[in-house]
């Protein structure tokens, strides 16, 4: 069998119809989107379209997106930028938990230049506690930053409540929709946000290029000051190819949402179910209703990830491990210890994320090979008593 | 590629040897904890001094039950006072190397037979 790729959360292939769109600005239309001959022309109408597909495809208008570097930098932006234009009004935020580590490290670099920042707890299932937000709202709270669905384990925050006791506030509500734009449907005035960061490698595009709603009438200061590109707003010369990418895989993403979702929802459930049956001491982390259609994460007991990453990998199959052992000081995700996961649960978890290309035939290959890696390891585990069933003290 | 695994390694991690317990062990160490990701535990069969059978059950990443594997394997047929001298260093020579950031689950390795000699000792008393 191909090799499988359930890591489409980490990031998708470009698509056959992005790649041949963007193909053209690499070469023949190569101007500067700000020259004012034909050659530069031709460029800023390829950024105009792009512009004018994210508007159409967040529900905002043309003027109100800015098009970035990465999901990364539009966050950064977001925080840091809302901060420094308000910070006369008052000079604190308010995030979660379960944050992306753009938003977590950004808040926490606030700090140091004397903001103040609260960080919202979790339920089990990852959902922010909307008593708590009610709680830490204050006056001077000038930004909350949520994001729309986490990363790691898919789930889908209350975003309406969220944005009810924000704007009651009179506090501005940023959200990072990097995961869920191209999953589910994003609308900036359903969602009722001001300020939403999305990533073109999220869905189909390339990498290297995302975006940043500011709502009309919202004043926020510049992250990366340069030229007069992006309304003055964003400085760098514009990656058109990329932009023009983005544009077009927004535009065929929400085009293709309910052929997509029903997809993924189909190998999700089946994924979930025959894991879940045939595999014991494993627990589903997070929502099993408010979820991406696209997103399975597992814990499973007596074993580390990692180890569960390279034996499916040898497999063939790709998959992404919440716990990184990488620095010496082996923390596992934040997300899942923010959602009460144990700890040595939390060492053996895996995020497994479908997408277009994934067929029935690979889930049932994968939950076959799985099944196998699971028993082995757990045969080497000095956790597991696997002839008994039974958790040994060690 | 500093901080990727090596074909050697990979290879172990695949097909790791000794993995297991033994009966009536001559010794048993077990170092790490859960919490930190890492648990290794050693089990020595050991005649006339000598080292006749090493097993490992380890809860840990791919460096972890690579460096387990090859440890055992390098203990095998040694004394006592052979074993007690592998370090670490020599567990990551015989990998090929390991990434910096995995350097600890060698040093787990190390532990494990010397916890488990001094089980050994501590039992011959």
């Amino acid at each position: 069998m191909d090799r499988i790729y359930f890591d489409h959360a980490a990031t998708t292939p470009v698509s056959k119809n992005v790649l041949e769109k963007m193909m053209p600005y690499f070469t023949d239309m190569f101007g500067n989107a700000h020259s004012q001959h034909t050659f530069g022309r031709s460029s800023i109408k390829g950024v105009d379209l792009a512009r004018s597909q994210v508007a159409k495809a967040i529900n905002c208008l043309p003027n109100e997106v800015y098009f970035t570097g990465s999901g990364t930098e539009a966050n950064n932006w977001a925080i840091k930028g809302t901060a420094w234009a308000k910070q006369s009004k008052g000079k604190h935020i308010i995030t979660s938990a379960i944050e992306h580590p753009s938003v977590l490290n950004s808040c926490s670099w606030l700090k140091k230049q004397g903001f103040e920042v609260t960080i919202l707890p979790v339920d089990r299932d990852g959902k922010v506690l909307l008593e708590e937000l009610k709680k830490a709202l204050r006056k001077d709270t000038i930004l909350v930053s949520i994001m729309l669905a986490n990363n790691e384990v898919g789930t889908i925050q209350p975003y309406k409540e969220i944005a009810k006791l924000v704007k009651a506030n009179d506090s501005i509500f940023h959200v990072d929709a990097v995961q869920a734009v191209g999953s589910i449907k994003v609308d900036v005035k359903d969602i009722g946000c001001d300020l939403l960061t999305l990533s073109a490698h999220k869905f189909y595009g390339p990498k290297g290029v995302g975006a940043l709603y500011i709502r009309n009438g919202l004043k926020i200061d510049k992250l990366i000051i340069g030229g007069g590109q992006e309304r003055a707003m964003r400085g760098g010369t514009t990656n058109t190819p990329a932009v023009v990418g983005l544009g077009q895989a927004i535009e065929d993403a929400v085009n293709n949402l309910e052929v997509y979702s029903e997809h993924c929802m189909k190998l999700r459930d089946r994924f979930i179910e025959r894991v879940e049956k045939e595999i014991p001491n494993v627990k589903l982390n997070g929502s099993r209703t408010d979820r991406l259609p696209n997103n399975a994460n597992f814990s499973f007991e007596y074993i580390e990830g990692e180890s569960i990453l390279y034996r499916l990998d040898l497999a063939g199959i790709a998959v992404s491990s919440g716990s990184a052992c990488s620095s010496g000081s082996l923390e596992p995700s934040h997300v899942l210890l923010a959602m009460g996961v144990d700890i040595v649960l939390g060492h053996g978890s895996i995020r497994f994320s479908f997408g277009m290309s994934n067929t029935m035939e690979q889930i049932d290959y994968a939950v076959d090979k799985l099944k196998e890696t699971i028993d082995f390891l757990r045969k080497m585990s000095p956790l597991f008593n696997w002839k008994e069933g039974e958790i040994q003290n060690v | 590629m500093s901080n990727m695994y090596n074909e050697k390694v990979l290879e172990v991690f695949t097909n790791p040897k000794n993995i297991g317990t033994i009966e009536n062990p001559d010794g048993v160490g077990t170092v790490g904890n859960a919490t930190c990701g890492d648990i290794m535990k050693m089990y020595l069969k050991i005649e006339n001094n000598v080292i006749v059978d090493a097993k490992f059950q380890t809860f840990g990443c791919a460096a972890a039950i690579a460096t387990s594997s090859t440890a055992t394997e390098m203990i095998i047929g040694k004394t006592v006072e052979e074993a007690e001298k592998l370090t670490n260093a020599d567990v990551v020579n015989s990998l090929g190397g390991l990434p910096a950031q995995k350097m600890h689950c060698s040093v787990l390795a190390e532990e494990a037979i010397r916890e488990a000699i001094k089980d050994y000792r501590s039992k011959q008393k």
